[in-house]
């Protein structure tokens, strides 16, 4: 038995080890979380994304507390003091640019991350908390960087505050009350700033934190899913563990430097050499001052917001158009009690699942690109049937999963020896 | 077991519903204060009062950009024939007549306005609150031969006529906003006021 395993090494330790675990579980802690924490034997490249994913939150953190000592909140004071971390702060340059990367980072990996749980099922029974969780860590990501997006006060801030907070204007009756309660003004001015700034460096992040902790215990309660979609708890060998498990440490710990290694590799290539990223990552019209005065032209939001932008401006009513976008991101909730499937892995499943999956991740990355580009002519009739693409894969989900051809699942993962 | 050793679950049930029933209006009443604390402050109402436009160098076909409130507002002047020709193109609006729109009741007109030759609005979008691009050009390159003038948002694409109509086709659903306001005299205007017999106009 694991527990009496552990029980009887911590008494034998002796000095301060056992000194301390008498007061604090270190030893049981370790031993449970990754000495005897078993998972799948078979993870791919998409599970290095979790781990990544972490990585990039504590870069956030660590590089978001340096500039806070330099950066000076106000709406006379924010942009003078960001070119000042960019031009005289030691380094600041660097800072701004593993912060501001970051979160373009951050959007990449937990993109990916999410595309691997649709492909191998891991929203599925027993997963729904786990994948609920995942999805509040993704709304308050997205709060997150729209917050932090609005700090350094360029024109592109100012007015992404501008039609972000007026997306609150749509709601009936108390909508214009709502928005000026939002901004503490007219108009979007110092006290919005101010506030934006308090939620992004304490509100949010300690949200976030706590989410990824409870996102991390229902992990540990379910286990890891795994490309074949197969529960290796059931089938346990004679000494009690996972016949297809491995401890997480060392076999994933190693695993993870290695994927940690190639993603900061590619990541210092972009801070270095090309940290606008082609407009991407910042944009050209947020290196000017915040002007209430002149919108820039054309205004887009950031890469990853980008599809549900084009969402929004493919309905040519105001209200509908909110609440797609709103729908858009709340369908993922949906997920897991949409799929009827009985299997979990893209392995194991039929044609219809494959196809409404690729057409979805057509839609999606088609949608990024329209919300990127003016809203006229052949890009909103493009942007309606991508639209139309997205949703089709949630709505349709009940039943293209039911009448799916699934192939019958192995009793073990598939592995190479 | 003896009387007095028996638990009345009953009353059990109602002082537990009734502490946590207290409790919850006791969390009520304490995020007032924090939730209230978003609200305009008083220094941003105090700025947020009347201002005054003089309108004596504002020539026809011309406009003026005036912040109010954080708004800007747009002021132009326009020609008696401009605003004949506003109710050709009623056809092609989405609100002709102002009914789903925000104005002051003076301005719900077929030329939404106090005076026909001076156009008062707030140049937000009623879409998403960018800033309308001025095109009073009619029949201009990008906007078609049939384009009246008006103004087209560089956001979204919505255009407006030169009442602050919105045409159809536009994302926005209503009418540019009209903010309240009045003439001191002929070449005075003011903004933020519905009546110059009020006191305090700067």
């Amino acid at each position: 038995m694991a527990s009496n395993d552990a029980a009887s090494g911590v008494a034998q330790r002796v000095g301060f080890r056992a000194w301390l675990n008498k007061r604090l579980p270190v030893d049981k802690f370790v031993s449970e979380q990754l000495l005897e924490y078993y998972a799948p034997k078979n993870f791919n490249i998409w599970y290095f994304f979790g781990s990544l994913a972490l990585l990039v939150l504590v870069m956030q953190l660590v590089s978001g507390i340096f500039l806070t000592m330099f950066y000076k909140v106000g709406d006379t004071t924010a942009f003078d003091s960001v070119e000042f971390i960019m031009r005289e702060v030691r380094f600041g340059w660097l800072l701004r640019y593993l912060h501001t990367i970051g979160a373009s980072a951050f959007f990449i990996v937990v993109y990916l991350h999410m595309f691997r749980a649709l492909m191998y099922g891991s929203y599925k029974a027993p997963r729904e908390l786990l994948w609920l969780f995942g999805m509040f860590i993704y709304l308050a990501l997205m709060a997150e960087a729209f917050l932090g997006y609005v700090l350094p006060w360029g024109n592109m801030s100012y007015w992404a505050a501008q039609v972000i907070i007026n997306l609150f204007s749509t709601i009936p009756a108390i909508g214009p009350g709502l928005v000026e309660w939002i901004r503490g003004d007219y108009g979007v001015a110092d006290a919005t700033l101010n506030r934006f700034f308090s939620l992004h460096v304490v509100a949010i992040p300690l949200v976030l934190l706590l989410l990824v902790v409870l996102h991390l215990v229902a992990l540990r309660q379910t286990g890891s899913n795994n490309p074949d979609g197969i529960e290796i708890k059931e089938n346990l060998g004679p000494d009690g563990k996972p016949i297809d498990g491995i401890p997480f440490h060392p076999y994933y710990t190693v695993k993870d430097v290695v994927g940690v290694g190639f993603f900061l590799t590619l990541f210092a290539v972009v801070v270095f050499f090309v940290p606008t990223f082609g407009n991407l990552f910042m944009e050209e019209a947020n290196f000017e001052p915040a002007n209430p005065l002149s919108t820039p032209d054309p205004i887009a939001p950031s890469w990853y917001f980008t599809p549900y932008y084009a969402i929004l401006r493919a309905v040519p009513n105001q209200r509908i158009g909110a609440l797609l976008l709103l729908l858009a991101v709340l369908a993922f909730f949906f997920l897991p009690w949409l799929d009827r499937s009985p299997v979990k892995s893209i392995r194991y499943r039929g044609w219809w699942f494959k196809f409404f999956l690729a057409e979805f991740a057509v839609s999606f990355l088609a949608l990024m690109y329209l919300g990127l580009k003016p809203a006229t002519g052949a890009y909103v009739t493009a942007a309606r049937v991508f639209a139309v693409g997205y949703f089709s894969f949630f709505v349709l989900m009940p039943w293209y999963t039911r009448w799916d051809r699934v192939k019958q699942v192995p009793k073990r993962v598939t592995f190479h020896d | 077991m003896a009387e007095q050793d028996a638990v009345d679950l009953d009353r059990r049930k109602f002082l537990t519903v009734a502490t946590a029933v207290t409790g919850a209006v006791g969390v009520v009443f304490a995020a007032t204060p924090f939730v209230a604390s978003w609200n305009p402050s008083e220094r941003a109402q105090a700025l947020g009062a009347p201002i005054t436009v003089d309108l004596s160098k504002l020539e026809l076909g011309m406009m003026l950009t005036y912040v109010w409130r954080k708004q800007p507002i747009y002021i132009f002047r326009r020609a008696p024939e401009t605003v004949a020709k506003l109710a050709a193109h009623d056809a092609h609006l989405k609100d002709p007549k102002s009914a789903e729109s925000e104005q002051p009741a003076y301005a719900v007109n077929e030329m939404r306005a106090r005076r026909a030759d001076v156009a008062v609005l707030v140049a937000t979008c009623t879409h998403l609150g960018c800033l309308p691009k001025q095109r009073f050009e009619p029949g201009d390159v990008a906007l078609g031969a049939d384009w009246p003038g008006g103004f087209l948002c560089p956001c979204h694409g919505s255009r407006f006529d030169l009442a602050g109509r919105v045409f159809n086709g536009s994302p926005a659903s209503v009418n540019l906003r009209i903010p309240p306001y009045s003439f001191q005299d002929d070449n005075t205007l003011i903004i933020g006021q519905d009546d110059t017999t009020t006191q305090g106009v700067a």
